[in-house]
Protein backbone atom coordinates (compact mmCIF):
# COMPACT_ATOMS: atom_id res chain seq x y z
CA UNK A 1 0.00 0.00 0.00
CA UNK A 2 1.18 3.49 -0.90
CA UNK A 3 4.33 2.15 -2.46
CA UNK A 4 3.73 4.66 -5.25
CA UNK A 5 4.73 7.35 -2.80
CA UNK A 6 8.44 6.96 -3.31
CA UNK A 7 10.18 9.55 -1.22
CA UNK A 8 13.25 9.94 -3.40
CA UNK A 9 11.09 10.68 -6.44
CA UNK A 10 9.05 13.14 -4.43
CA UNK A 11 12.19 14.86 -3.19
CA UNK A 12 13.44 15.46 -6.71
CA UNK A 13 10.25 17.43 -7.35
CA UNK A 14 9.89 19.19 -4.00
CA UNK A 15 13.49 20.38 -3.98
CA UNK A 16 12.98 22.30 -7.20
CA UNK A 17 9.42 23.50 -6.58
CA UNK A 18 9.93 26.31 -3.98
CA UNK A 19 11.36 28.89 -6.37
CA UNK A 20 8.44 28.49 -8.79
CA UNK A 21 5.90 28.56 -5.97
CA UNK A 22 7.58 31.67 -4.57
CA UNK A 23 7.36 33.38 -7.97
CA UNK A 24 3.63 32.63 -8.38
CA UNK A 25 2.99 33.59 -4.74
CA UNK A 26 4.54 37.05 -5.21
CA UNK A 27 2.44 37.71 -8.33
CA UNK A 28 -0.83 36.53 -6.75
CA UNK A 29 -0.14 38.42 -3.50
CA UNK A 30 0.64 41.60 -5.45
CA UNK A 31 -2.60 41.46 -7.45
CA UNK A 32 -4.53 40.37 -4.35
CA UNK A 33 -3.24 43.28 -2.24
CA UNK A 34 -4.03 45.82 -4.95
CA UNK A 35 -7.55 44.39 -5.23
CA UNK A 36 -8.03 44.25 -1.46
CA UNK A 37 -6.56 47.64 -0.54
CA UNK A 38 -7.18 49.84 -3.59
CA UNK A 39 -9.65 48.52 -6.15
CA UNK A 40 -12.32 46.90 -3.98
CA UNK A 41 -15.05 49.22 -2.65
CA UNK A 42 -15.71 50.05 0.98
CA UNK A 43 -18.59 48.34 2.72
CA UNK A 44 -21.98 50.08 3.07
CA UNK A 45 -22.00 49.78 6.85
CA UNK A 46 -18.51 49.04 8.17
CA UNK A 47 -16.70 51.23 5.62
CA UNK A 48 -12.99 50.52 5.15
CA UNK A 49 -12.62 48.04 8.02
CA UNK A 50 -14.08 45.46 5.63
CA UNK A 51 -10.53 45.22 4.24
CA UNK A 52 -9.45 43.37 7.38
CA UNK A 53 -11.69 40.56 6.17
CA UNK A 54 -9.38 39.95 3.19
CA UNK A 55 -6.72 38.81 5.64
CA UNK A 56 -8.94 37.39 8.36
CA UNK A 57 -11.14 35.04 6.36
CA UNK A 58 -8.39 33.49 4.15
CA UNK A 59 -6.21 32.93 7.24
CA UNK A 60 -9.05 31.19 9.04
CA UNK A 61 -9.83 29.02 6.00
CA UNK A 62 -6.20 28.05 5.53
CA UNK A 63 -5.62 27.18 9.18
CA UNK A 64 -8.77 25.05 9.35
CA UNK A 65 -7.91 23.45 6.00
CA UNK A 66 -4.36 22.60 6.99
CA UNK A 67 -5.49 21.04 10.26
CA UNK A 68 -8.02 18.92 8.36
CA UNK A 69 -5.26 17.64 6.08
CA UNK A 70 -3.00 16.92 9.07
CA UNK A 71 -5.82 15.06 10.81
CA UNK A 72 -6.64 12.92 7.78
CA UNK A 73 -2.97 12.16 7.06
CA UNK A 74 -2.55 11.17 10.71
CA UNK A 75 -5.10 8.41 10.19
CA UNK A 76 -2.97 7.06 7.37
CA UNK A 77 0.14 7.53 9.44
CA UNK A 78 -1.17 5.45 12.35
CA UNK A 79 -3.07 2.81 10.41
CA UNK A 80 -0.61 2.13 7.60
CA UNK A 81 2.56 3.23 9.43
CA UNK A 82 3.30 5.45 6.47
CA UNK A 83 6.30 7.59 7.36
CA UNK A 84 5.84 10.06 4.57
CA UNK A 85 2.38 11.04 5.88
CA UNK A 86 3.81 12.01 9.23
CA UNK A 87 6.60 14.05 7.64
CA UNK A 88 4.06 15.88 5.49
CA UNK A 89 1.88 16.54 8.55
CA UNK A 90 4.83 17.76 10.57
CA UNK A 91 5.88 20.14 7.79
CA UNK A 92 2.35 21.51 7.33
CA UNK A 93 1.76 22.41 10.98
CA UNK A 94 3.83 25.64 11.38
CA UNK A 95 2.05 27.59 8.61
CA UNK A 96 -1.31 26.38 9.91
CA UNK A 97 -0.45 27.64 13.38
CA UNK A 98 0.72 31.02 12.07
CA UNK A 99 -2.44 31.53 10.01
CA UNK A 100 -4.57 30.52 12.99
CA UNK A 101 -2.92 33.21 15.11
CA UNK A 102 -3.32 35.75 12.27
CA UNK A 103 -7.03 34.89 12.05
CA UNK A 104 -7.52 35.39 15.80
CA UNK A 105 -5.56 38.66 15.91
CA UNK A 106 -7.16 40.23 12.82
CA UNK A 107 -10.58 39.13 14.06
CA UNK A 108 -9.89 40.90 17.31
CA UNK A 109 -8.74 44.07 15.53
CA UNK A 110 -11.90 43.99 13.41
CA UNK A 111 -14.14 43.21 16.38
CA UNK A 112 -13.20 46.28 18.40
CA UNK A 113 -14.54 48.93 15.98
CA UNK A 114 -17.41 46.79 14.66
CA UNK A 115 -18.78 44.83 17.60
CA UNK A 116 -17.38 47.05 20.32
CA UNK A 117 -15.24 44.36 21.93
CA UNK A 118 -11.85 42.75 21.32
CA UNK A 119 -12.94 39.31 22.37
CA UNK A 120 -16.14 37.40 22.97
CA UNK A 121 -16.44 33.86 24.29
CA UNK A 122 -18.86 32.84 21.60
CA UNK A 123 -18.65 29.36 20.12
CA UNK A 124 -16.94 30.33 16.84
CA UNK A 125 -14.17 32.34 18.48
CA UNK A 126 -13.67 29.85 21.30
CA UNK A 127 -13.48 26.87 18.95
CA UNK A 128 -10.88 28.72 16.86
CA UNK A 129 -8.88 29.40 20.03
CA UNK A 130 -9.10 25.68 20.85
CA UNK A 131 -7.79 24.87 17.36
CA UNK A 132 -4.87 27.17 18.11
CA UNK A 133 -4.17 25.19 21.30
CA UNK A 134 -4.26 21.94 19.33
CA UNK A 135 -1.76 23.39 16.85
CA UNK A 136 0.49 24.46 19.71
CA UNK A 137 0.39 21.07 21.42
CA UNK A 138 0.93 19.37 18.07
CA UNK A 139 4.01 21.43 17.20
CA UNK A 140 5.38 21.18 20.74
CA UNK A 141 4.93 17.40 20.84
CA UNK A 142 7.11 17.04 17.75
CA UNK A 143 9.79 19.13 19.46
CA UNK A 144 9.65 17.67 22.95
CA UNK A 145 9.31 13.93 22.38
CA UNK A 146 12.73 12.55 21.46
CA UNK A 147 11.77 9.04 20.42
CA UNK A 148 10.74 9.22 16.75
CA UNK A 149 8.06 6.56 16.72
CA UNK A 150 6.60 7.80 19.95
CA UNK A 151 6.49 11.39 18.65
CA UNK A 152 4.78 10.17 15.51
CA UNK A 153 2.11 8.29 17.46
CA UNK A 154 1.44 11.06 19.96
CA UNK A 155 1.20 13.83 17.37
CA UNK A 156 -1.07 11.72 15.15
CA UNK A 157 -3.43 11.11 18.05
CA UNK A 158 -3.46 14.83 18.90
CA UNK A 159 -4.32 15.64 15.28
CA UNK A 160 -7.07 12.99 15.12
CA UNK A 161 -8.65 14.28 18.33
CA UNK A 162 -8.33 17.85 17.05
CA UNK A 163 -10.14 16.82 13.90
CA UNK A 164 -13.37 16.57 15.92
CA UNK A 165 -13.11 20.32 16.54
CA UNK A 166 -13.19 21.11 12.80
CA UNK A 167 -16.94 20.52 12.20
CA UNK A 168 -17.62 22.35 15.47
CA UNK A 169 -15.77 25.41 14.10
CA UNK A 170 -17.58 25.17 10.78
CA UNK A 171 -21.10 24.78 12.14
CA UNK A 172 -20.75 26.74 15.41
CA UNK A 173 -22.40 29.78 13.81
CA UNK A 174 -25.39 27.67 12.81
CA UNK A 175 -25.81 25.45 15.86
CA UNK A 176 -25.61 28.15 18.50
CA UNK A 177 -26.29 31.86 18.71
CA UNK A 178 -22.97 33.63 18.28
CA UNK A 179 -21.68 37.16 18.04
CA UNK A 180 -19.71 36.07 14.98
CA UNK A 181 -21.68 36.38 11.76
CA UNK A 182 -22.71 33.23 9.86
CA UNK A 183 -20.90 32.20 6.66
CA UNK A 184 -21.35 34.52 3.70
CA UNK A 185 -20.27 31.87 1.24
CA UNK A 186 -22.28 28.69 1.18
CA UNK A 187 -22.02 25.69 -1.06
CA UNK A 188 -25.60 25.50 -2.25
CA UNK A 189 -26.81 29.07 -1.88
CA UNK A 190 -25.85 32.39 -3.42
CA UNK A 191 -23.11 34.09 -1.46
CA UNK A 192 -24.15 37.19 0.47
CA UNK A 193 -20.94 38.98 -0.34
CA UNK A 194 -20.83 41.28 -3.34
CA UNK A 195 -18.72 40.05 -6.28
CA UNK A 196 -16.44 43.12 -6.12
CA UNK A 197 -15.47 41.96 -2.61
CA UNK A 198 -15.37 38.29 -3.49
CA UNK A 199 -12.52 38.77 -6.00
CA UNK A 200 -9.94 40.08 -3.48
CA UNK A 201 -11.10 37.46 -0.99
CA UNK A 202 -10.41 34.62 -3.43
CA UNK A 203 -7.11 36.15 -4.57
CA UNK A 204 -5.88 36.56 -1.00
CA UNK A 205 -6.92 32.99 -0.20
CA UNK A 206 -4.90 31.79 -3.19
CA UNK A 207 -1.92 33.89 -2.06
CA UNK A 208 -2.04 32.51 1.49
CA UNK A 209 -2.44 28.96 0.19
CA UNK A 210 0.63 29.43 -2.00
CA UNK A 211 2.56 30.85 0.95
CA UNK A 212 1.60 27.82 3.05
CA UNK A 213 2.68 25.56 0.20
CA UNK A 214 6.02 27.38 0.03
CA UNK A 215 6.69 27.08 3.76
CA UNK A 216 5.53 23.46 3.64
CA UNK A 217 7.93 22.62 0.80
CA UNK A 218 10.85 24.24 2.60
CA UNK A 219 10.04 22.40 5.84
CA UNK A 220 9.51 19.15 3.97
CA UNK A 221 12.84 19.43 2.15
CA UNK A 222 14.60 20.14 5.44
CA UNK A 223 13.04 17.02 6.97
CA UNK A 224 14.13 14.99 3.94
CA UNK A 225 17.70 16.23 4.19
CA UNK A 226 17.69 15.44 7.92
CA UNK A 227 16.63 11.87 7.16
CA UNK A 228 19.27 11.49 4.46
CA UNK A 229 22.03 12.71 6.74
CA UNK A 230 21.16 10.74 9.84
CA UNK A 231 22.43 12.40 12.96
CA UNK A 232 21.60 15.86 11.73
CA UNK A 233 18.18 15.08 13.03
CA UNK A 234 18.54 16.67 16.42
CA UNK A 235 20.62 19.72 17.12
CA UNK B 1 -6.36 -7.60 2.09
CA UNK B 2 -4.85 -5.84 5.11
CA UNK B 3 -2.92 -7.51 7.87
CA UNK B 4 -4.35 -8.24 11.27
CA UNK B 5 -2.40 -5.38 12.84
CA UNK B 6 -3.79 -2.84 10.38
CA UNK B 7 -7.34 -3.98 11.17
CA UNK B 8 -6.60 -3.71 14.88
CA UNK B 9 -5.32 -0.17 14.47
CA UNK B 10 -8.41 0.80 12.44
CA UNK B 11 -10.61 -0.63 15.18
CA UNK B 12 -8.61 1.20 17.87
CA UNK B 13 -8.77 4.55 16.09
CA UNK B 14 -12.47 4.29 15.27
CA UNK B 15 -13.32 3.52 18.88
CA UNK B 16 -11.16 6.45 20.07
CA UNK B 17 -12.98 8.75 17.63
CA UNK B 18 -16.40 7.38 18.51
CA UNK B 19 -15.88 7.76 22.25
CA UNK B 20 -14.43 11.26 21.95
CA UNK B 21 -17.20 12.46 19.64
CA UNK B 22 -19.80 11.09 22.03
CA UNK B 23 -18.10 12.67 25.04
CA UNK B 24 -17.82 16.05 23.36
CA UNK B 25 -21.39 15.86 22.14
CA UNK B 26 -22.67 15.15 25.64
CA UNK B 27 -20.53 17.90 27.18
CA UNK B 28 -21.73 20.46 24.63
CA UNK B 29 -25.31 19.29 25.06
CA UNK B 30 -25.22 19.72 28.82
CA UNK B 31 -23.45 23.05 28.53
CA UNK B 32 -25.80 24.37 25.84
CA UNK B 33 -26.98 27.13 28.18
CA UNK B 34 -23.45 28.48 28.26
CA UNK B 35 -22.42 27.70 24.69
CA UNK B 36 -25.03 30.03 23.25
CA UNK B 37 -23.69 33.58 23.32
CA UNK B 38 -27.06 35.24 23.83
CA UNK B 39 -30.74 34.51 24.27
CA UNK B 40 -33.57 35.84 22.17
CA UNK B 41 -36.41 37.86 23.72
CA UNK B 42 -38.68 34.83 23.19
CA UNK B 43 -36.34 32.67 25.24
CA UNK B 44 -36.27 35.32 27.96
CA UNK B 45 -40.08 35.25 28.11
CA UNK B 46 -40.04 31.54 28.77
CA UNK B 47 -37.59 31.72 31.69
CA UNK B 48 -39.35 30.38 34.73
CA UNK B 49 -37.06 31.76 37.39
CA UNK B 50 -35.37 35.12 37.20
CA UNK B 51 -32.00 35.26 38.94
CA UNK B 52 -29.42 37.96 39.49
CA UNK B 53 -26.95 36.54 37.02
CA UNK B 54 -25.61 38.57 34.14
CA UNK B 55 -27.35 37.70 30.91
CA UNK B 56 -26.99 38.51 27.21
CA UNK B 57 -29.99 39.24 25.04
CA UNK B 58 -29.66 39.40 21.29
CA UNK B 59 -31.90 40.37 18.43
CA UNK B 60 -32.66 43.30 16.19
CA UNK B 61 -33.00 46.92 17.34
CA UNK B 62 -36.65 47.74 16.64
CA UNK B 63 -37.19 50.49 14.06
CA UNK B 64 -38.00 53.82 15.69
CA UNK B 65 -37.39 52.55 19.20
CA UNK B 66 -34.11 54.31 20.05
CA UNK B 67 -34.60 57.10 22.56
CA UNK B 68 -31.56 59.06 23.66
CA UNK B 69 -31.59 61.44 26.58
CA UNK B 70 -28.53 63.28 27.94
CA UNK B 71 -26.67 60.14 28.98
CA UNK B 72 -29.11 57.31 28.86
CA UNK B 73 -30.13 55.40 25.81
CA UNK B 74 -33.30 53.31 25.61
CA UNK B 75 -34.27 50.92 22.86
CA UNK B 76 -36.18 47.73 22.17
CA UNK B 77 -34.66 44.42 21.10
CA UNK B 78 -37.02 42.34 19.02
CA UNK B 79 -36.93 38.93 17.38
CA UNK B 80 -40.16 39.80 15.53
CA UNK B 81 -42.11 37.65 17.98
CA UNK B 82 -41.31 39.13 21.34
CA UNK B 83 -39.66 42.30 22.52
CA UNK B 84 -37.56 43.43 25.42
CA UNK B 85 -36.81 46.97 26.61
CA UNK B 86 -33.19 47.88 27.21
CA UNK B 87 -31.70 50.87 28.98
CA UNK B 88 -28.01 51.64 28.81
CA UNK B 89 -25.63 54.35 29.97
CA UNK B 90 -22.47 54.77 27.94
CA UNK B 91 -21.13 54.75 24.41
CA UNK B 92 -22.59 52.38 21.83
CA UNK B 93 -20.49 50.86 19.02
CA UNK B 94 -20.51 52.53 15.59
CA UNK B 95 -22.60 49.81 14.00
CA UNK B 96 -25.39 50.15 16.53
CA UNK B 97 -28.45 51.24 14.54
CA UNK B 98 -32.16 50.63 14.12
CA UNK B 99 -32.95 47.49 12.18
CA UNK B 100 -29.48 46.04 12.85
CA UNK B 101 -28.38 43.16 15.05
CA UNK B 102 -27.43 43.86 18.65
CA UNK B 103 -26.37 41.98 21.78
CA UNK B 104 -27.00 43.61 25.15
CA UNK B 105 -25.27 42.31 28.27
CA UNK B 106 -26.68 43.15 31.67
CA UNK B 107 -29.21 42.28 34.34
CA UNK B 108 -32.89 41.52 33.92
CA UNK B 109 -35.26 43.64 35.97
CA UNK B 110 -38.19 41.57 34.83
CA UNK B 111 -39.06 39.64 31.68
CA UNK B 112 -39.59 42.87 29.76
CA UNK B 113 -36.75 45.03 30.94
CA UNK B 114 -32.97 44.73 30.83
CA UNK B 115 -30.48 47.12 32.37
CA UNK B 116 -27.47 46.77 30.10
CA UNK B 117 -23.85 47.22 31.07
CA UNK B 118 -22.45 46.57 27.64
CA UNK B 119 -23.84 46.91 24.13
CA UNK B 120 -22.32 44.95 21.26
CA UNK B 121 -23.31 45.48 17.65
CA UNK B 122 -23.78 42.35 15.61
CA UNK B 123 -22.68 42.34 12.01
CA UNK B 124 -24.64 40.19 9.60
CA UNK B 125 -23.26 38.12 6.73
CA UNK B 126 -24.03 40.73 4.06
CA UNK B 127 -21.16 42.62 2.48
CA UNK B 128 -21.70 45.11 -0.33
CA UNK B 129 -20.55 48.51 -1.57
CA UNK B 130 -22.67 51.57 -0.61
CA UNK B 131 -23.86 52.05 -4.20
CA UNK B 132 -25.30 48.54 -4.33
CA UNK B 133 -27.05 49.08 -1.00
CA UNK B 134 -28.54 52.31 -2.32
CA UNK B 135 -29.70 50.62 -5.52
CA UNK B 136 -31.31 47.85 -3.47
CA UNK B 137 -33.14 50.39 -1.32
CA UNK B 138 -34.36 52.35 -4.32
CA UNK B 139 -36.01 49.29 -5.77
Amino acid sequence: MFSFIDSSKIFSITSKAPKYVFFIFIIVLFIGLIEALVLSPKDYIQSHSVRIMYVHVPSAWISVGIFSIIGILSFGSIIFKNKNFSIISKSLAPSGLVFNIIALVTGSIWGKPTWGTWWAWDSRITSMAILCLFYLIYVLAWRIIEDKNRANQVTSLIAILGLINIPIIKFSVEWWSTLHQPSSIKLLEDSTIHSSMLIPLILMTAAFALFSLLIFLMKYNTEMIKIKNKGLDRL
Amino acid sequence: MYGKKVKLRILFLSSVILISVLTIFLILKSLEENVVYFKSPTEIKSITELDDKKIRVGGVVKEGSILTSSKKINFIITDYKNEINVSFIGAVPNLFAEGKGVVAEGFLKDRNFLTAEKILAKHDENYMPPEVKKALEDN
